[in-house]
């Protein structure tokens, strides 16, 4: 990637740091590994999402049904944990992502086959998932005494000093770098990103690279569905509700174009992280919740005005002996 | 002729970080002349048009209208001056009408300061019918084909009583017969005293409608004066500063077997009855009108679109394309006319852009490769002397010439055996055409078959060893040989027994 991008990852940990450091001044207890580690496992859910989330912004589309589906889908885990608690965990996980990958197949099917744009069907499908929600749960909540040890326990069960669902997330994000930076279709994101129409030329099938890319975020939102609805121990129509803007929010900081075609995994991931530890900060901080949100608004503000100026261009290039030097 | 000009221009001078773009450049145009600018690509023309429009401001220098220095804070300043510009690609609106369009900006105010549609449409139909233009007023801009948006444009300028109308490659996209209008156009503007800055590529439009000339090279001046003191070649020599008396490459026409035979492609609205082979080793031109179905049937036979009738074979087997990916992997590959929307990637570095339809061949079993990916790139890089300062760069940075060789070293990667070039000289300059032309007979000198669709007659007459005329979405003659004259190629793609068409 340019150079452009690779500061911004190299900026996004500076601006970390100086975060870290600056907290630590005065409460140094948030930087001790276990604290670091409770960070990580609070902003898991959001690095699964964000991670779907890139795939599909570099496609130049948006997902903004996310959350409904992480919400349909947790509240259909916990249905059936609470109705057949002997279905191993290892089961319910493939059934999430399954589930997961058949509602953004549904996203990508409508975008590739009616090439609808992506923000209508999304918004459209957010809205069906959350009321099917209500419509399977009758608007009844599931609680905690309802499902059983195993399937709640599973997410903060502890290996290797971290609990599975920071573990999940790692993996995740691991995959998502290979999947992305080698692998064809990782390739055909950022081709049909940055210029549809000469990745058909290319021989790019540029409908079936945006369908799979919802469908990856489908999968990942499904799976974390069930991931946050054990991790919280209660199911009900509106968890995470909005939760999609913070994800979209994420990839927005770590440098993911809205314009699609350019962006990082990894710049992702440190996107989610600095939203991450922003949240549980401040409490520790003393600054109320609602400054949260505030701050959150400014850094996506300004994280778009780097990508703006990033992707502004310097004079052409006209003078011969210019060229050899750009 | 007049004696003062309208508009100087002393001293221009214009650098980008780290780029001198124009260098103590000086331009003057006259009340009732056509001036033609030429200079070839990269030489610092579309800088000083947009120095002109008030889009860039220049370092050092002055600008002068009637005598008086002026300074441009913005396009409006411009435009208030009476410069106005038609560009290459026309910067109109396509959602909005053709009235509005004309007078966005300065639409005639009612009371209360609101638009006066009635007002505006009748001024648009005043100035449309001065230019001849059988244009509704109301019609969306998006319904009109290339020609009419010039005409549109030109309407425009002439609604803000422009007195420098600048025509940026304006017949680029145009058929004979279209130019032809705009020829009458501009003479008509030129009887109304306005001042035309006219550039082009087109040696034989310079010749015929302009009166004087100023010669661009690497962004300085290098010369001006009326176009009746010098020569057609002494202005290609001023031009790229060097003599260009061989213009196409010496070939040894040895033809291979066949490779491709097309037999009865049809398509229910494009073209019908297309029937072609071709051979190793030989450059069939393809010669026609814009909008002859030329770039349509190309499409076909890589996939993009799929006929409704026709087969296909390579080396004798039929094969089935529905899908460019197909047409790859039977080794034809096409390289569109519209390089910048379909050809590089900007945002991917340039080895990236180069295997992109090769993934296949330099990964393994679906995990890229980067090293091989990188000596794919090299190689072909290497061959086509790309200049660019690391393979991976952004292809965005690299200039106009630099993507379109990045773009044919992405076909070539794929070792094809057809290429298909649309257009390839198609907007570049005289030295650029050159290597173009090198390069293709280098490829077909190596057994690759090669279709080249062109609108320029030299063009095909130079390099084709066969040349299939398009006209309707038709064959309507293939030519080779003693038959292969330029005025065979204008009467077939005019319709045979057309008069008044040869004038090309």
């Amino acid at each position: 990637m340019s150079a452009a991008l690779r500061s911004r990852e190299a900026l996004l940990v500076a601006v970390i740091a100086l975060l870290l450091a600056v907290i630590a001044s005065r409460f140094p207890g948030f930087v001790a590994p276990s604290n670091l580690s409770a960070v990580l496992y609070d902003t898991a859910p959001l690095i699964l999402l964000a991670l779907g989330q890139t795939a599909v912004i570099l496609t130049r589309c948006i997902d903004l049904s996310v959350a409904a589906n992480l919400a349909l889908t947790g509240m259909l885990c916990a249905m059936l944990n609470a109705a057949a608690p002997g279905v191993p965990v290892v089961a319910i996980l493939v059934l999430a992502a399954g589930m997961g990958a058949v509602l953004g197949a549904i996203n990508g099917i409508l975008v590739w086959k009616l090439t609808i744009p992506p923000i209508v069907v999304t918004l459209g499908t957010m809205t069906v998932y959350r009321g099917l929600i209500f419509v399977v749960s009758d608007g009844a909540w599931v609680n905690a005494h309802e499902m059983s040890a195993a399937f709640t326990g599973f997410p903060r069960q502890a290996v290797l000093g971290l609990p599975v669902l920071s573990w999940i997330a790692l993996a995740a994000a691991a995959l998502a770098l290979v999947a992305i930076v080698r692998t064809p279709l990782g390739r055909a994101l950022y081709a049909v990103g940055g210029n549809p129409s000469a990745a058909v030329y290319a021989g790019i099938d540029v409908g079936r690279t945006q369908f799979l890319a919802f469908v990856l975020s489908g999968t990942l939102a499904g799976l974390t569905g069930y991931l946050w609805v054990a991790r919280y121990a209660v199911a009900y129509v509106d968890i995470a509700a909005g939760f999609e803007l913070e994800v979209v929010a994420a990839c927005v900081i770590g440098g993911i174009s809205i314009a699609g075609g350019a962006g990082t995994v990894v710049g992702t991931l440190l996107g989610a992280l600095f939203l991450g530890i922003v949240k549980n900060a401040l409490p520790v901080v003393g600054v109320s919740p609602f400054w949260q949100l505030a701050i959150s608004g400014a850094a996506i503000v300004v994280a778009v005005a780097f990508n703006a100026r990033a992707q502004r261009r310097r004079g052409r290039i006209i003078l011969r002996r210019a060229e050899a030097g750009s | 002729m007049p004696d003062t000009p309208v508009l100087r221009l002393t001293g221009i001078t214009k650098t980008f970080p780290g780029v001198r773009a124009l260098s103590e450049v000086s331009l003057d145009l006259y009340p009732g002349t056509v001036t033609a600018l030429v200079g070839e690509n990269g030489a610092g023309k579309s800088t000083i048009v947009k120095i002109l429009t008030g889009i860039y401001r220049p370092d050092a220098g002055s600008l002068h209208i009637d005598g008086r220095e002026t300074r441009f804070a913005s396009a409006q300043d411009a435009t208030r001056a009476g410069i106005t510009a038609i560009h290459q690609e026309t910067v109109l609106f396509d959602e909005l009408t053709v009235a509005e369009n004309i007078f966005l900006g300065h639409a005639p105010r009612g009371r209360w300061g609101l638009i006066d549609w009635p007002e505006m449409r009748r001024r648009a139909v005043q100035i449309l019918a001065r230019i001849d233009a059988p244009l509704d007023p109301s019609t969306p801009l998006r319904d009109l084909g290339i020609a009419s948006k010039h005409l549109v444009a030109i309407a425009r300028a002439l609604s803000v009583e422009a007195r420098v109308v600048i025509m940026d490659e304006p017949t680029a996209a145009l058929s004979q017969k279209e130019i032809e209008e705009l020829y009458t156009l501009i003479a008509r503007l030129k009887s109304e005293g306005r001042a035309i800055l006219f550039i082009s590529h087109k040696f034989d439009e310079i010749f015929r409608i302009a009166d004087r000339y100023a010669v661009f090279r690497d962004g300085a001046e290098v010369g001006a004066g009326m176009i009746d003191d010098i020569s057609e070649n002494d202005l290609v020599r001023l031009m790229v500063g060097r003599d260009m008396d061989r213009i196409f490459p010496q070939r040894s026409r040895s033809l291979g077997d066949e490779v491709l035979r097309v037999d009865g492609f049809a398509h229910p609205t494009e073209f019908d009855g297309i029937s072609f082979s071709l051979r190793r080793g030989e450059i069939l031109g393809v010669y026609g009108l814009v909008g002859a179905g030329r770039s349509e049937l190309m499409q076909a036979l890589f996939g993009i679109t799929r006929p409704s009738a026709g087969t296909l074979r390579i080396d004798g087997r039929p094969i089935r394309v529905r899908a460019p990916a197909d047409a790859v992997a039977h080794g034809i590959v096409y390289v569109p006319e519209d390089r910048g929307r379909q050809g590089a990637i900007a945002g991917l570095p340039i080895y990236q852009n180069v295997t992109l339809p090769s993934l296949e061949r330099t990964g393994w079993h679906g995990i890229l490769r980067p090293r091989r990916e990188f000596d794919l790139a090299r190689t072909y890089a290497e061959r086509l002397e790309l200049r660019a300062a690391a393979l991976d760069q952004d292809v965005g940075t690299l200039s106009g010439g630099n993507q379109q060789k990045v773009v044919i070293a992405k076909w070539l990667a794929t070792e094809p055996r057809v290429i298909a070039l649309d257009e390839p000289t198609k907007g570049i300059d005289i030295g650029s055409k050159a290597a173009v032309h090198a390069f293709m007979a280098d490829l077909a000198a190596e057994g690759l078959a090669v279709i080249m669709v062109s609108s320029e007659i030299p063009e095909i007459m130079g390099m084709s060893d066969r040349a299939l005329v398009m006209r309707q979405g038709l064959i309507v003659a293939e030519l080779a040989g003693e038959a292969l004259t330029p005025e065979a190629l204008v009467r077939a793609a005019a319709g045979i027994g057309a008069p008044g068409e040869a004038a090309a």
